[in-house]
């Protein structure tokens, strides 16, 4: 039997959750290893050997040391294409392209304005920074567009690819978790009818409950 | 049928999609959208490409936006063409989309503040914020130094050859070496040096170049 693959850093973070859920939607065994960010050990020799740029989440597995989030899901998804959700990679090129497209959206359009709220709303406080107000507004703008974009596309189409739950669906899981649960903003989801029952169905994954406990631990 | 890609000659995410292209010899023709008129917010661009950006193809029936997505797709499409672009293997494939995704957020990021504030705002009659530059190239360096780091281990990002990630940076670079006035970024660094010369000297970025040169 293969060693289970090894995922670094804290699941509260949006890039580490993100690759587990992957892991867990593809019932691939993995172990967790904890990196405190408080003690700056991602910025460490060793941790910087993994992961040159200093940032969470790092993977190994018997063949291969990988950065940066959506490309272990992506390699994931591919690696273990019989296992679990099998739907995740996009089940002909055609689903993969708009995969494909429908995740750089989202890491190019939906993450910026949805990192920049979790932060300020969520983490500032936390961390005793002051809140930027200017700064949410602007964001606030940048997603209600977004969102309205993803109203549009999920009127016609289940998931976000198509029928079926793939990666671009799966990524948005950890902000959107943020947003709807630890602020006062989850209207800008809940009140757009399409985008809602999307919501309501992927955050209801049992590979997402099971993230949201390793988060809550 | 060829396909049709939507968007200027001058933007960086077409040139990318073109380049791309032009690697794999894929017929293609390019349908100019002028943003200095705001055409991609016109109701007729947003029914292709929902965001108001560009670029994005049509295909037959097929139509699809993200520049980094239409890459992937044409060179898992016609990987017959050109085998090491995407990978060979589970492993290669991994690592150009690895060396992707740093180009998309660690190293765009930072270059797309640098020509907003450098270069368009002023064309628009605005003030560029000069302390966000300087803030933006500070980090830019810090992503060359660790691609320096990387290019000493092999000639290209994702391994010993010519892959998407590294086409992917084409566009960028080239507006650091040119109308940035940024080419120290480039030239201070060795084995970043020894890059850029190769891959911009591929035949296929000198067609793009060459487009771009006739069409502004």
């Amino acid at each position: 039997m293969a060693t289970p693959v090894k995922v670094y850093g804290p699941p509260l973070s949006t890039a580490v959750s993100r690759v587990l859920v992957c892991l867990l939607e593809k019932d691939v065994p993995f172990q967790l290893v904890p990196v405190s960010m408080a003690k700056m050990e991602h910025k460490k020799p060793d941790y910087i050997k993994m992961q040159p740029f200093g940032q969470v989440p790092a993977f190994q597995d018997d063949d291969i040391t990988l950065f940066e989030s959506r490309a272990i899901c992506r390699y994931i998804a591919e690696k273990y294409p019989n296992k679990g959700t099998m739907s995740l990679f996009g089940t002909n090129p055609l689903v993969k392209a708009s995969m494909d497209q429908w995740l750089e959206a989202e890491s190019q359009s939906f993450i910026p304005p949805s990192s920049v709220l979790a932060f300020q709303i969520v983490f500032a406080p936390r961390m005793k920074l002051k809140q930027d107000e200017a700064l949410i507004k602007q964001n606030e703008a940048k997603l209600v567009k977004v969102l309205d974009v993803y109203e549009n596309r999920l009127g016609s189409s289940q998931y976000l690819a198509g029928d079926e739950f793939t990666l671009a669906d799966l990524s948005h899981l950890p902000n959107t978790q943020f947003l709807v649960e630890k602020t006062n903003r989850a209207e800008l989801f809940t009140s757009r009818k399409n985008v809602s029952r999307w919501w309501s169905e992927i955050s209801t994954r049992p590979a997402w409950k099971k993230v949201v406990e390793m988060q809550n631990a | 049928m060829v396909v049709k890609v939507y968007g200027p000659i001058k933007a960086a995410c077409p040139q990318r999609v073109l380049a791309c292209l032009l690697e794999l010899g894929v017929d293609f023709e390019l349908i100019g959208v002028d943003l200095d008129s705001n055409e991609h917010k016109q109701p007729g661009f947003l029914q292709k490409q929902p965001f108001g950006q560009v670029p994005v193809v049509e295909d037959e029936d097929f139509r699809l936006f993200e520049s980094r997505a239409i890459i992937r797709y044409y060179a898992t499409k016609y990987g017959d063409k050109n085998r090491k672009l995407y990978g060979t293997t589970l492993e290669e494939k991994a690592l150009v989309d690895q060396w992707l995704e740093v180009e998309a957020h660690h190293f765009n990021d930072m270059v797309y503040t640098i020509v907003l504030q450098k270069l368009v705002i002023p064309k628009m009659g605005g003030k560029t914020d000069h302390d966000l530059v300087q803030n933006c190239e500070k980090k830019l360096e810090q992503v060359f130094d660790i691609y320096e780091q990387r290019l000493s281990k092999s000639s290209h990002l994702a391994g010993d050859w010519f892959t998407l990630a590294d086409l992917s940076h084409l566009p960028g670079i080239r507006y650091l070496v040119n109308e940035c006035e940024l080419s120290h970024m480039v030239r201070d660094r060795k084995n970043v040096n020894l890059w850029w010369n190769d891959i911009s000297n591929r035949p296929a970025w000198k067609k793009v170049m060459q487009l771009f040169h006739e069409l502004s």
